[in-house]
């Protein structure tokens, strides 16, 4: 499929937004939005695999871009040895017998034949499994947490370039997926959404408290980045010297050439992504996974397997996923736990989605990137806005402090009623399926 | 070996609470199950309709605190009660009538109706933070404590005392009345039985005479009814907070699926599952172990799991039922 005309004038319409930001504003602003608004549309790529291929509902999108920032942790912070040296190896085996235990009590259910032994059999295990496992895990957990806590307190990462987080971040988000899809699959749609629903909270709940792992709420800082640093290039004289010529403030050229770096790395990884949903979508592949989608009960007569087809499509959209989390906290270049709320990053993408159009890569990335456009500019417009109605009543009167304060939660309101609009009178979105 | 100090010290930390906090999450189960029952999708903005419904009770507690108007030892918000139902009713009324009307008009899947309910759940998690803020509110009045625990110890000689929080007793009080009154109306009245046969078979009961837009208009009036008592009680029993609303949807949710979707018997029992695992397994036992057995001096808490995890057991009961019991323990609606 190729753009029509009147798409393109879409994509260009939110280009000229963030163009008009950058010439109102600043074109540190511009830049930040379209860096966050490109990983958002990797993210509403993700969604559109799972919704729009193959309309599996998941609500659990926050919890996979919180591994993908999980993986930037592990992979690019330099060892902790010393944690290490306290409890590592020990936790690790501790998570090793934990997971042991989870396998030999799916064994014992599959093995044993139904009777009474079975269920016994299987409480046992999974019983004697989870003290053995916090038998092992709380003392070495206890001993890596007290290594100068207000400094680590946790393990710390392989010390490899970030860059590698970005694909490890897509394992452990498959990994995360696999497990879900393999439980929830085949079940009622409704189902599947509240598990990944549940899922996400878990993950983030993890994130949240165990700080062996990744400090939990004292937030991992400082991590590397794949692009320079603004200092080094204010330090650099040939940089100073290029950009003097041009005729720009060095300390300004410096952020924008850092961000300019950072859109660069992240367009081409939508780029190679788009293509390859696209390669994807028209293959025969694709033409199965819209057929099962259209009607499971016909697909399943043809001889598809229509439960190993959607668990394949829901690890892929969560990979996505996790790639734009580790993205996502790379440009950031930290991990907060704290801030991951399900109504930024599960729900938003959902209205990304389907205001760009459900099944079709090219609508998500343009819904992505608009929606982002507007989740940034409606609070200081919704600000302006209650500024000028209270602007005829007097100081202090208690209506006019009340809008004011509150003016900031216009964002989920305005968001809200764009989903609501665009699922009445344009089901299909901005860029329809075909 | 003190069994009795350790029966008390249950019943104050895990029975009581876990019998408060059952009766909240049925009555928000109660909600989720007659929306999948009568319109068939599973309603993803109740956990902000039953903030909606506290936020419209706690604003006409305030005005009755205003006017001097107290209920003595209740709280005031009882007395605000049929006011917010009165608003939530209308709120509930016309979104139904702007939004998930046309999609039942045309038959949309249930799906779409889902996702409609996130964009309702959008409009009104902001309206609430729009109009009380996100911040902390308490509007709880009236007595504390039915019993306070040094009264308890005074009056049996017991080491370990037992308070009874009057906010708990009152959940659970008013949960029994309103389930009564709810099972009365759906078994006993010409309406309520014109509901289930809804339910049950839409067509039939199309054909047998009964208006769908009728039934749909009461199910939603008892569903905020439903949602603002179930969202006052957990804001007096704890405090309101809107941010808290949605993340019941979790737990509420888990309750009804655990009991069986669409089944309102289902919605209780899987409300107190739900909630007296999370309670029981996030308690540190080390207080009961400790008059079981004295020689044992535990070292660390006798924690399954860190409160943290309240989610992971909702998520991890919900799991097994639906991987041994898809239809939930009592047989809800398998479609």
């Amino acid at each position: 499929m190729t753009l029509k005309p009147r798409d393109m004038t879409l994509f260009l319409v939110v280009f000229a937004l963030i163009a008009a930001t950058g010439f109102l504003q600043s074109w540190n602003v511009a830049l930040g939005i379209l860096n966050m608004g490109l990983v958002s549309a990797i993210m509403a790529l993700g969604v559109n695999m799972q919704w729009g291929y193959a309309g599996l509902f998941n609500i659990g999108v926050m919890g996979f871009l919180a591994l993908g920032g999980l993986a930037t942790v592990i992979i690019s912070k330099p060892p902790v040895v010393e944690a290490w040296d306290a409890g590592g190896p020990r936790v690790i085996f501790a998570l090793l017998v934990g997971t042991a235990a989870i396998v030999a009590a799916i064994l014992a259910w599959k093995r044993i034949p139904a009777g009474k032994a079975r269920a016994p059999a299987l409480v046992a295990i999974l019983v004697v499994g989870f003290f053995v496992y916090r038998w092992l895990f709380d003392p070495a957990v206890a001993a890596i947490e007290a290594v100068s806590p207000a400094r680590a307190g946790n393990l710390g990462g392989l010390g490899l370039p970030v860059l590698v987080a970005w694909p490890v971040g897509a394992l452990l988000a498959a990994g995360a997926a696999w497990v879900v899809g393999k439980t929830a699959l085949g079940l009622r749609s409704d189902y599947l959404a509240i598990a990944t629903l549940g899922i996400s909270e878990i993950i983030i709940a993890v994130l949240k408290n165990e700080d062996w792992l990744s400090r939990g709420v004292k937030n991992v800082s400082g991590l590397p980045r794949p692009v320079p640093y603004e200092i080094d290039l204010q330090n650099s004289e040939r940089f100073v010297e290029r950009v003097s010529g041009f005729g720009f403030d060095p300390v300004t050229a410096s952020t924008i050439t850092v961000k300019l770096a950072y859109a660069g790395l992240f367009l081409a990884v939508l780029l190679l992504l788009l293509w390859l949903a696209q390669a994807a979508l028209n293959s025969p592949w694709g033409r199965m996974m819209r057929a099962i989608r259209d009607n499971e009960v016909a697909a399943e007569a043809m001889g598809k397997d229509v439960t190993a087809r959607h668990l394949q499509v829901f690890v892929l959209g969560s990979a996505v996923c996790g790639l734009a989390g580790a993205m996502m906290t790379t440009l950031d270049g930290q991990l907060t736990p704290s801030s991951y709320q399900p109504l930024r990053f599960t729900f938003l993408i959902w209205v990304m989605v389907i205001v760009g159009g459900s099944g079709n890569n090219f609508g998500a990335v343009l819904g992505g990137m608009l929606i982002w456009y507007l989740w940034v500019m409606v609070e200081p417009l919704g600000v302006a806005l209650i500024g000028g109605i209270t602007s005829g009543m007097p100081d202090g009167f208690w209506l006019k402090e009340h809008l004011l304060e509150t003016a900031a939660h216009m964002r989920l309101l305005t968001m809200g009623l764009i989903l609501l609009l665009v699922l009445r009178f344009s089901p299909r979105g901005l860029i329809p399926e075909r | 070996m003190d069994p009795l100090n350790a029966i008390v010290a249950f019943a104050n930390f895990v029975m009581l609470p876990a019998v408060a906090y059952g009766s909240q999450l049925a009555l928000g189960a109660l909600g989720v199950t007659m929306i999948y029952g009568i319109l068939r999708f599973s309603n993803f903005a109740h956990g902000d309709t039953m903030a909606f419904g506290a936020m419209a009770t706690i604003f006409s507690t305030w005005w009755l605190q205003a006017m001097g108007v107290t209920l003595g030892p209740f709280p005031t918000a009882l007395l605000a009660l049929p006011a917010g139902i009165a608003a939530t009713a209308v709120f509930v009324l016309l979104t139904d009538r702007l939004v998930y009307r046309f999609y039942r008009e045309q038959k949309s899947a249930p799906v779409i109706l889902v996702i409609v309910s996130m964009g309702v759940m959008f409009v009104t998690n902001g309206l609430v933070r729009f109009v009380i803020g996100v911040d902390e509110q308490r509007f709880a009045d009236g007595a504390r404590f039915i019993i306070t625990a040094r009264e308890f110890k005074e009056l049996t000689g017991l080491k370990e005392g037992l308070a009874i929080k009057s906010t708990a007793m009152l959940t659970v009080v008013v949960a029994i009345i309103v389930v009564v009154l709810l099972f009365w109306f759906l078994n006993r009245t010409r309406t309520g039985k014109s509901m289930r046969a809804f339910s049950d078979n839409e067509d039939l009961a199309l054909l047998s005479g009964i208006n769908p837009e009728r039934v749909v208009m009461i199910t939603w009036i008892i569903v905020a009814a439903l949602a603002t008592i179930a969202g006052v009680l957990y804001g007096l029993d704890k405090s309101f907070k809107p941010f808290n609303y949605f993340q019941l949807l979790l737990p509420i949710f888990a309750s009804a699926i655990v009991g069986g979707l669409g089944n309102p018997i289902g919605a209780i029992a899987g409300g107190f599952v739900i909630a007296f695992s999370e309670v029981t397994i996030t308690y540190a036992f080390k207080k009961v172990a400790g008059y079981l057995i004295p020689a044992w001096e535990p070292q660390g808490l006798v924690q399954l799991l860190s409160t943290d995890y309240k989610f992971a057991v909702s998520f991890a009961i919900l799991i097994v039922v639906l991987l041994f019991r898809p239809t939930g323990l009592f047989r809800g609606k398998a479609l």
